[in-house]
Protein backbone atom coordinates (compact mmCIF):
# COMPACT_ATOMS: atom_id res chain seq x y z
CA UNK A 1 0.00 0.00 0.00
CA UNK A 2 1.25 3.61 -1.00
CA UNK A 3 1.34 6.25 1.46
CA UNK A 4 -1.30 8.36 -0.17
CA UNK A 5 -4.08 4.90 0.09
CA UNK A 6 -7.12 5.09 -2.49
CA UNK A 7 -10.80 4.75 -1.55
CA UNK A 8 -10.66 0.97 -2.93
CA UNK A 9 -7.46 0.38 -1.21
CA UNK A 10 -8.86 1.21 2.28
CA UNK A 11 -12.63 -0.83 1.47
CA UNK A 12 -13.91 2.59 1.09
CA UNK A 13 -15.98 4.30 -1.52
CA UNK A 14 -16.59 8.01 -1.44
CA UNK A 15 -20.52 9.35 -3.08
CA UNK A 16 -19.71 11.34 -5.94
CA UNK A 17 -22.49 13.56 -5.17
CA UNK A 18 -22.39 14.02 -1.57
CA UNK A 19 -19.04 13.14 -0.82
CA UNK A 20 -20.40 10.41 2.10
CA UNK A 21 -17.48 8.20 3.10
CA UNK A 22 -19.17 4.33 2.67
CA UNK A 23 -17.15 1.12 3.90
CA UNK A 24 -17.80 -1.18 1.11
CA UNK A 25 -15.28 -3.93 0.34
CA UNK A 26 -15.51 -5.58 -2.78
CA UNK A 27 -16.37 -5.01 -6.73
CA UNK A 28 -17.47 -1.70 -8.49
CA UNK A 29 -20.38 -0.76 -5.79
CA UNK A 30 -22.56 -0.76 -8.83
CA UNK A 31 -25.96 -1.30 -7.89
CA UNK A 32 -25.67 0.64 -3.99
CA UNK A 33 -27.39 3.61 -3.33
CA UNK A 34 -25.44 6.53 -0.97
CA UNK A 35 -26.92 5.88 2.63
CA UNK A 36 -26.99 9.63 3.17
CA UNK A 37 -28.24 10.97 -0.12
CA UNK A 38 -29.45 8.19 -2.34
CA UNK A 39 -27.37 8.46 -5.17
CA UNK A 40 -26.22 4.78 -7.07
CA UNK A 41 -22.67 5.02 -5.31
CA UNK A 42 -19.75 3.95 -8.12
CA UNK A 43 -16.13 3.81 -7.82
CA UNK A 44 -15.80 5.40 -11.05
CA UNK A 45 -18.14 7.30 -13.28
CA UNK A 46 -19.73 4.55 -15.64
CA UNK A 47 -18.85 3.58 -18.88
CA UNK A 48 -16.84 6.74 -18.60
CA UNK A 49 -14.27 6.35 -22.10
CA UNK A 50 -17.41 5.15 -24.17
CA UNK A 51 -19.29 8.20 -22.96
CA UNK A 52 -17.48 10.96 -23.17
CA UNK A 53 -15.62 10.02 -26.84
CA UNK A 54 -19.37 9.25 -27.88
CA UNK A 55 -20.09 13.28 -27.08
CA UNK A 56 -16.84 14.41 -27.47
CA UNK A 57 -16.97 13.24 -31.17
CA UNK A 58 -20.81 13.89 -31.75
CA UNK A 59 -19.40 17.69 -30.63
CA UNK A 60 -16.36 17.44 -32.75
CA UNK A 61 -18.98 17.05 -35.65
CA UNK A 62 -21.39 19.76 -34.65
CA UNK A 63 -18.09 21.89 -34.28
CA UNK A 64 -17.47 21.96 -38.27
CA UNK A 65 -20.32 23.31 -39.68
CA UNK A 66 -20.71 25.93 -36.37
CA UNK A 67 -17.12 27.31 -38.08
CA UNK A 68 -18.18 26.54 -41.29
CA UNK A 69 -21.73 27.76 -41.81
CA UNK A 70 -21.98 31.75 -40.95
CA UNK A 71 -23.73 32.27 -37.60
CA UNK A 72 -25.60 36.01 -38.10
CA UNK A 73 -26.62 37.80 -40.46
CA UNK A 74 -26.20 41.79 -40.32
CA UNK A 75 -28.25 44.19 -42.72
CA UNK A 76 -27.55 47.95 -43.02
CA UNK A 77 -28.16 50.53 -45.81
CA UNK A 78 -28.49 47.53 -48.44
CA UNK A 79 -25.56 45.58 -47.25
CA UNK A 80 -26.37 42.55 -46.42
CA UNK A 81 -23.04 40.59 -44.64
CA UNK A 82 -22.45 37.05 -43.22
CA UNK A 83 -20.56 36.47 -40.47
CA UNK A 84 -18.88 33.05 -39.24
CA UNK A 85 -17.75 33.07 -36.02
CA UNK A 86 -14.08 33.93 -37.14
CA UNK A 87 -15.41 37.00 -39.17
CA UNK A 88 -16.97 38.25 -36.19
CA UNK A 89 -14.15 38.49 -34.13
CA UNK A 90 -12.51 40.60 -37.15
CA UNK A 91 -15.37 42.49 -37.40
CA UNK A 92 -15.20 43.08 -33.70
CA UNK A 93 -11.60 43.27 -33.97
CA UNK A 94 -11.79 46.60 -36.94
CA UNK A 95 -15.24 48.39 -35.99
CA UNK A 96 -15.50 48.10 -32.25
CA UNK A 97 -12.81 46.88 -29.90
CA UNK A 98 -9.86 44.90 -29.95
CA UNK A 99 -10.11 43.75 -26.13
CA UNK A 100 -13.62 42.80 -26.90
CA UNK A 101 -12.52 40.78 -29.69
CA UNK A 102 -10.05 38.82 -28.18
CA UNK A 103 -12.37 37.67 -25.28
CA UNK A 104 -14.30 36.68 -27.90
CA UNK A 105 -11.88 34.51 -29.53
CA UNK A 106 -10.63 32.93 -26.79
CA UNK A 107 -14.58 32.03 -25.49
CA UNK A 108 -15.01 30.62 -29.42
CA UNK A 109 -12.13 29.43 -30.78
CA UNK A 110 -9.40 28.96 -27.96
CA UNK A 111 -11.25 27.27 -25.38
CA UNK A 112 -13.58 24.96 -27.97
CA UNK A 113 -10.16 23.72 -29.39
CA UNK A 114 -8.39 23.52 -25.62
CA UNK A 115 -11.37 21.48 -24.46
CA UNK A 116 -11.67 18.90 -27.57
CA UNK A 117 -7.30 18.72 -27.39
CA UNK A 118 -7.44 18.33 -23.48
CA UNK A 119 -10.51 16.01 -23.28
CA UNK A 120 -8.96 13.79 -26.40
CA UNK A 121 -5.33 13.44 -24.85
CA UNK A 122 -6.90 12.83 -21.20
CA UNK A 123 -9.08 9.75 -23.20
CA UNK A 124 -6.02 8.35 -24.98
CA UNK A 125 -3.49 8.35 -22.10
CA UNK A 126 -5.91 7.42 -19.41
CA UNK A 127 -6.77 4.27 -21.15
CA UNK A 128 -3.04 3.15 -22.11
CA UNK A 129 -2.71 3.99 -17.86
CA UNK A 130 -0.18 6.09 -18.42
CA UNK A 131 1.66 7.36 -15.45
CA UNK A 132 3.28 11.04 -17.61
CA UNK A 133 2.46 14.27 -15.89
CA UNK A 134 -0.28 12.71 -14.18
CA UNK A 135 -0.50 15.96 -11.58
CA UNK A 136 -0.55 18.36 -14.77
CA UNK A 137 -3.31 16.04 -16.73
CA UNK A 138 -5.35 16.40 -13.07
CA UNK A 139 -5.02 19.96 -13.52
CA UNK A 140 -5.76 19.90 -17.16
CA UNK A 141 -9.18 18.78 -16.44
CA UNK A 142 -9.98 20.94 -14.07
CA UNK A 143 -8.84 23.82 -16.24
CA UNK A 144 -11.86 22.28 -18.45
CA UNK A 145 -14.56 21.85 -15.84
CA UNK A 146 -13.49 25.53 -15.39
CA UNK A 147 -13.65 27.35 -18.24
CA UNK A 148 -15.97 25.13 -20.53
CA UNK A 149 -19.33 27.07 -20.24
CA UNK A 150 -17.54 30.48 -21.06
CA UNK A 151 -17.66 29.38 -24.68
CA UNK A 152 -21.24 30.05 -24.49
CA UNK A 153 -20.63 33.66 -25.29
CA UNK A 154 -21.11 33.63 -28.89
CA UNK A 155 -24.23 31.87 -28.49
CA UNK A 156 -25.74 34.65 -26.13
CA UNK A 157 -24.39 37.48 -28.52
CA UNK A 158 -25.91 36.38 -31.31
CA UNK A 159 -29.49 35.44 -29.64
CA UNK A 160 -29.25 39.13 -27.81
CA UNK A 161 -28.41 40.63 -30.91
CA UNK A 162 -31.07 38.76 -32.85
CA UNK A 163 -33.82 39.09 -30.35
CA UNK A 164 -33.03 42.86 -29.68
CA UNK A 165 -33.47 43.92 -32.52
CA UNK A 166 -35.94 42.09 -33.54
CA UNK A 167 -37.85 43.85 -30.68
CA UNK A 168 -37.87 46.84 -32.87
CA UNK A 169 -39.25 45.46 -36.08
CA UNK A 170 -35.70 46.93 -38.08
CA UNK A 171 -34.97 43.03 -39.08
CA UNK A 172 -31.19 44.30 -39.05
CA UNK A 173 -30.12 40.98 -37.56
CA UNK A 174 -30.99 37.11 -38.30
CA UNK A 175 -29.18 34.12 -37.06
CA UNK A 176 -28.02 31.98 -39.23
CA UNK A 177 -27.95 28.08 -38.69
CA UNK A 178 -24.12 28.15 -37.77
CA UNK A 179 -25.19 29.62 -34.36
CA UNK A 180 -27.42 26.25 -33.56
CA UNK A 181 -24.46 23.62 -34.32
CA UNK A 182 -22.38 26.10 -31.85
CA UNK A 183 -24.80 25.70 -29.03
CA UNK A 184 -24.73 22.20 -29.42
CA UNK A 185 -21.24 21.98 -30.04
CA UNK A 186 -20.78 23.54 -26.25
CA UNK A 187 -23.64 21.54 -24.97
CA UNK A 188 -22.20 18.69 -25.67
CA UNK A 189 -18.54 19.14 -24.77
CA UNK A 190 -19.89 20.01 -21.49
CA UNK A 191 -21.84 16.94 -21.17
CA UNK A 192 -18.12 14.93 -22.51
CA UNK A 193 -16.08 16.82 -19.72
CA UNK A 194 -18.75 15.45 -17.11
CA UNK A 195 -18.71 11.87 -18.03
CA UNK A 196 -15.02 12.05 -17.82
CA UNK A 197 -14.02 10.50 -14.79
CA UNK A 198 -10.58 12.06 -13.44
CA UNK A 199 -10.00 9.44 -11.13
CA UNK A 200 -9.30 7.57 -14.27
CA UNK A 201 -5.77 9.22 -14.68
CA UNK A 202 -4.58 7.87 -11.38
CA UNK A 203 -5.64 4.11 -12.25
CA UNK A 204 -3.56 1.92 -13.80
CA UNK A 205 -0.12 0.94 -12.79
CA UNK A 206 1.40 1.75 -9.48
CA UNK A 207 2.36 5.80 -9.37
CA UNK A 208 5.74 5.82 -8.63
CA UNK A 209 6.70 9.26 -10.11
CA UNK A 210 6.17 11.22 -6.52
CA UNK B 1 -4.55 17.36 4.42
CA UNK B 2 -2.89 14.64 6.08
CA UNK B 3 -2.58 11.37 4.41
CA UNK B 4 -3.53 8.27 6.24
CA UNK B 5 -1.07 6.41 7.63
CA UNK B 6 -0.06 2.73 6.79
CA UNK B 7 -2.62 -0.06 8.75
CA UNK B 8 -5.14 2.31 10.23
CA UNK B 9 -7.40 0.27 10.26
CA UNK B 10 -9.78 1.32 12.90
CA UNK B 11 -10.76 5.06 11.72
CA UNK B 12 -14.78 5.98 11.12
CA UNK B 13 -15.72 7.23 7.94
CA UNK B 14 -16.46 10.52 9.27
CA UNK B 15 -13.06 11.17 10.29
CA UNK B 16 -12.23 11.02 6.18
CA UNK B 17 -12.27 12.56 3.30
CA UNK B 18 -12.07 10.90 -0.25
CA UNK B 19 -10.85 13.83 -2.87
CA UNK B 20 -13.15 13.88 -5.59
CA UNK B 21 -10.75 14.29 -8.35
CA UNK B 22 -8.41 10.68 -7.69
CA UNK B 23 -10.04 9.21 -4.74
CA UNK B 24 -7.02 9.61 -2.24
CA UNK B 25 -8.40 9.25 1.12
CA UNK B 26 -7.28 11.58 3.27
CA UNK B 27 -8.01 12.52 7.08
CA UNK B 28 -9.81 14.90 8.04
CA UNK B 29 -8.38 18.60 10.02
CA UNK B 30 -10.02 21.22 11.06
CA UNK B 31 -8.88 24.78 9.12
CA UNK B 32 -7.52 27.98 10.59
CA UNK B 33 -9.49 30.96 9.30
CA UNK B 34 -9.13 30.95 5.38
CA UNK B 35 -7.19 27.63 5.00
CA UNK B 36 -7.85 25.35 2.04
CA UNK B 37 -7.10 21.50 1.91
CA UNK B 38 -5.62 20.50 -0.67
CA UNK B 39 -5.34 17.05 -2.49
CA UNK B 40 -1.89 15.70 -1.52
CA UNK B 41 -1.71 13.78 -4.66
CA UNK B 42 -3.57 15.61 -7.48
CA UNK B 43 -3.67 19.18 -5.91
CA UNK B 44 -7.41 19.38 -6.17
CA UNK B 45 -9.20 21.73 -3.23
CA UNK B 46 -10.60 19.12 -0.78
CA UNK B 47 -12.15 21.19 1.96
CA UNK B 48 -12.60 25.12 2.58
CA UNK B 49 -12.96 26.93 5.86
CA UNK B 50 -15.82 27.85 6.58
CA UNK B 51 -15.61 31.77 6.20
CA UNK B 52 -19.42 32.49 6.30
CA UNK B 53 -22.01 31.49 9.04
CA UNK B 54 -25.22 30.35 7.63
CA UNK B 55 -26.86 33.44 8.99
CA UNK B 56 -24.73 35.26 6.23
CA UNK B 57 -24.70 32.66 3.56
CA UNK B 58 -29.09 33.30 4.19
CA UNK B 59 -28.73 37.05 3.78
CA UNK B 60 -26.48 37.17 0.44
CA UNK B 61 -28.84 34.62 -0.77
CA UNK B 62 -32.01 36.99 -0.21
CA UNK B 63 -30.09 39.45 -1.58
CA UNK B 64 -29.46 37.37 -4.74
CA UNK B 65 -33.19 36.58 -5.08
CA UNK B 66 -34.09 40.56 -4.77
CA UNK B 67 -31.34 41.56 -7.68
CA UNK B 68 -32.65 38.69 -9.71
CA UNK B 69 -36.29 39.66 -9.65
CA UNK B 70 -35.14 43.37 -9.89
CA UNK B 71 -32.69 42.18 -12.99
CA UNK B 72 -35.75 40.63 -14.57
CA UNK B 73 -38.03 43.35 -14.51
CA UNK B 74 -36.12 46.28 -15.88
CA UNK B 75 -35.60 46.67 -19.41
CA UNK B 76 -31.62 45.44 -20.42
CA UNK B 77 -30.69 47.70 -22.79
CA UNK B 78 -32.79 50.61 -25.14
CA UNK B 79 -32.39 50.37 -28.98
CA UNK B 80 -33.20 53.65 -31.14
CA UNK B 81 -32.91 53.84 -34.64
CA UNK B 82 -34.38 56.64 -36.91
CA UNK B 83 -35.82 58.29 -33.58
CA UNK B 84 -37.39 55.18 -32.56
CA UNK B 85 -36.45 53.52 -29.33
CA UNK B 86 -37.12 50.52 -27.87
CA UNK B 87 -36.56 48.86 -24.70
CA UNK B 88 -36.82 45.28 -24.42
CA UNK B 89 -36.51 42.97 -20.85
CA UNK B 90 -35.05 39.87 -20.47
CA UNK B 91 -37.56 37.98 -20.92
CA UNK B 92 -39.35 39.99 -23.93
CA UNK B 93 -35.80 38.99 -25.49
CA UNK B 94 -36.23 35.42 -24.95
CA UNK B 95 -40.07 35.14 -25.99
CA UNK B 96 -38.89 36.51 -28.90
CA UNK B 97 -36.15 34.54 -29.81
CA UNK B 98 -38.75 31.61 -29.41
CA UNK B 99 -41.13 33.33 -31.87
CA UNK B 100 -38.09 33.92 -34.32
CA UNK B 101 -37.59 30.34 -35.07
CA UNK B 102 -34.74 30.15 -32.83
CA UNK B 103 -36.45 27.68 -30.47
CA UNK B 104 -32.91 26.01 -29.53
CA UNK B 105 -31.26 29.39 -28.27
CA UNK B 106 -34.66 30.45 -26.62
CA UNK B 107 -34.12 27.13 -24.87
CA UNK B 108 -30.59 27.37 -23.80
CA UNK B 109 -31.08 31.06 -22.50
CA UNK B 110 -34.11 30.01 -20.68
CA UNK B 111 -32.49 27.20 -18.93
CA UNK B 112 -29.23 29.09 -17.99
CA UNK B 113 -30.47 32.28 -17.34
CA UNK B 114 -34.01 31.92 -15.78
CA UNK B 115 -34.54 28.83 -14.62
CA UNK B 116 -31.34 27.58 -12.91
CA UNK B 117 -30.13 30.41 -11.46
CA UNK B 118 -33.89 31.03 -9.60
CA UNK B 119 -34.14 26.99 -9.10
CA UNK B 120 -30.52 27.06 -7.44
CA UNK B 121 -31.70 30.69 -5.31
CA UNK B 122 -34.77 29.40 -3.95
CA UNK B 123 -33.50 26.10 -3.30
CA UNK B 124 -30.17 27.68 -1.90
CA UNK B 125 -32.87 29.93 0.63
CA UNK B 126 -34.96 27.02 1.21
CA UNK B 127 -31.89 24.83 2.81
CA UNK B 128 -30.39 27.38 4.46
CA UNK B 129 -33.74 28.47 6.58
CA UNK B 130 -34.08 25.60 8.35
CA UNK B 131 -30.07 25.18 8.41
CA UNK B 132 -29.92 28.36 10.21
CA UNK B 133 -31.24 25.78 13.45
CA UNK B 134 -29.45 22.63 12.56
CA UNK B 135 -32.67 20.79 10.87
CA UNK B 136 -32.68 19.61 7.33
CA UNK B 137 -35.34 21.46 5.36
CA UNK B 138 -38.28 19.32 3.81
CA UNK B 139 -37.12 17.69 0.39
CA UNK B 140 -33.37 18.36 1.69
CA UNK B 141 -31.66 15.00 0.09
CA UNK B 142 -33.18 15.69 -3.33
CA UNK B 143 -32.43 19.12 -3.33
CA UNK B 144 -28.87 18.70 -2.16
CA UNK B 145 -28.76 16.30 -4.98
CA UNK B 146 -30.54 18.23 -7.91
CA UNK B 147 -28.10 21.43 -6.87
CA UNK B 148 -25.21 19.18 -7.62
CA UNK B 149 -26.58 18.21 -10.74
CA UNK B 150 -27.33 22.24 -11.81
CA UNK B 151 -24.06 23.67 -10.99
CA UNK B 152 -22.09 23.69 -13.89
CA UNK B 153 -25.07 24.99 -16.15
CA UNK B 154 -26.25 28.34 -13.95
CA UNK B 155 -24.25 31.02 -16.74
CA UNK B 156 -25.46 34.32 -15.68
CA UNK B 157 -21.82 35.87 -15.59
CA UNK B 158 -21.41 34.34 -19.29
CA UNK B 159 -24.97 36.01 -20.37
CA UNK B 160 -23.48 39.69 -18.46
CA UNK B 161 -20.14 39.59 -20.78
CA UNK B 162 -22.58 38.56 -23.96
CA UNK B 163 -24.19 41.44 -23.59
CA UNK B 164 -21.53 43.85 -22.95
CA UNK B 165 -20.19 42.64 -26.70
CA UNK B 166 -23.60 42.58 -28.35
CA UNK B 167 -24.04 45.80 -27.04
CA UNK B 168 -20.35 46.82 -28.69
CA UNK B 169 -21.88 45.10 -31.97
CA UNK B 170 -25.17 46.92 -31.83
CA UNK B 171 -23.72 50.40 -31.51
CA UNK B 172 -22.18 49.86 -34.79
CA UNK B 173 -25.94 50.39 -36.47
CA UNK B 174 -27.95 51.93 -34.37
CA UNK B 175 -27.82 53.60 -30.60
CA UNK B 176 -27.49 51.42 -27.38
CA UNK B 177 -28.26 52.31 -24.06
CA UNK B 178 -27.54 49.69 -21.39
CA UNK B 179 -30.44 49.90 -19.07
CA UNK B 180 -30.78 49.04 -15.33
CA UNK B 181 -31.18 45.24 -15.90
CA UNK B 182 -28.15 44.89 -17.09
CA UNK B 183 -26.53 46.14 -14.32
CA UNK B 184 -28.72 44.11 -11.85
CA UNK B 185 -27.75 41.25 -13.85
CA UNK B 186 -24.06 42.14 -13.56
CA UNK B 187 -24.62 42.22 -9.63
CA UNK B 188 -25.96 39.09 -9.58
CA UNK B 189 -23.25 37.62 -11.64
CA UNK B 190 -21.36 38.87 -8.39
CA UNK B 191 -23.15 37.14 -5.50
CA UNK B 192 -23.92 33.88 -7.59
CA UNK B 193 -19.62 33.75 -7.75
CA UNK B 194 -19.32 34.43 -4.15
CA UNK B 195 -21.50 31.39 -2.91
CA UNK B 196 -20.32 29.17 -5.82
CA UNK B 197 -17.14 28.81 -3.89
CA UNK B 198 -19.41 28.05 -0.46
CA UNK B 199 -18.66 24.55 -0.09
CA UNK B 200 -22.41 23.39 0.43
CA UNK B 201 -21.47 20.15 1.48
CA UNK B 202 -21.16 21.30 4.67
CA UNK B 203 -24.85 21.03 5.32
CA UNK B 204 -24.89 17.74 5.51
CA UNK B 205 -22.39 17.58 8.12
CA UNK B 206 -24.30 20.53 10.06
CA UNK B 207 -27.99 19.99 10.04
CA UNK B 208 -29.75 16.67 10.95
CA UNK B 209 -32.75 14.91 10.06
CA UNK B 210 -35.93 16.06 12.53
CA UNK B 211 -37.14 13.83 15.23
CA UNK B 212 -40.69 13.69 14.15
ZN1 LIG C 1 -24.21 10.60 -1.35
ZN1 LIG D 1 -6.97 14.23 -5.29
Amino acid sequence: MSTLPRAAELGLIGCHVCGQVCRFAGGDGDGLACPRCGSALHRRKPASYARTWALLIAAFLMYIPANVLPIMRTASLGDVDDNTILSGVVELWVKGSPSLAVIVFCASIVVPMLKFLALGTLLVSCRRGSGWARRQRAQLYRLVELIGYWSMLDVFVVALLTALVRFGLFSLVEPLPGVVFFGLTVVLTMFASMCFDPRLIWDGQDDSDD
Amino acid sequence: MDAIPEGCADISPSTLLICEQCDTVHRRRSLARGEVAQCARCGAVLERHHGMRIDTLLALVLAALVVFVQATLWPIVTLGLNGQQVAATLWDVIRMMWLDHSQVVAVIAAGTLYVFPLAKILSLGWLLLYARSGRRAPGFRRLMVAMHHLGPWTMSEVFVLGALVSIVKAHLYFDVIPNPGIYFYAALMFLITLFAGVDLARLWDETREDEA
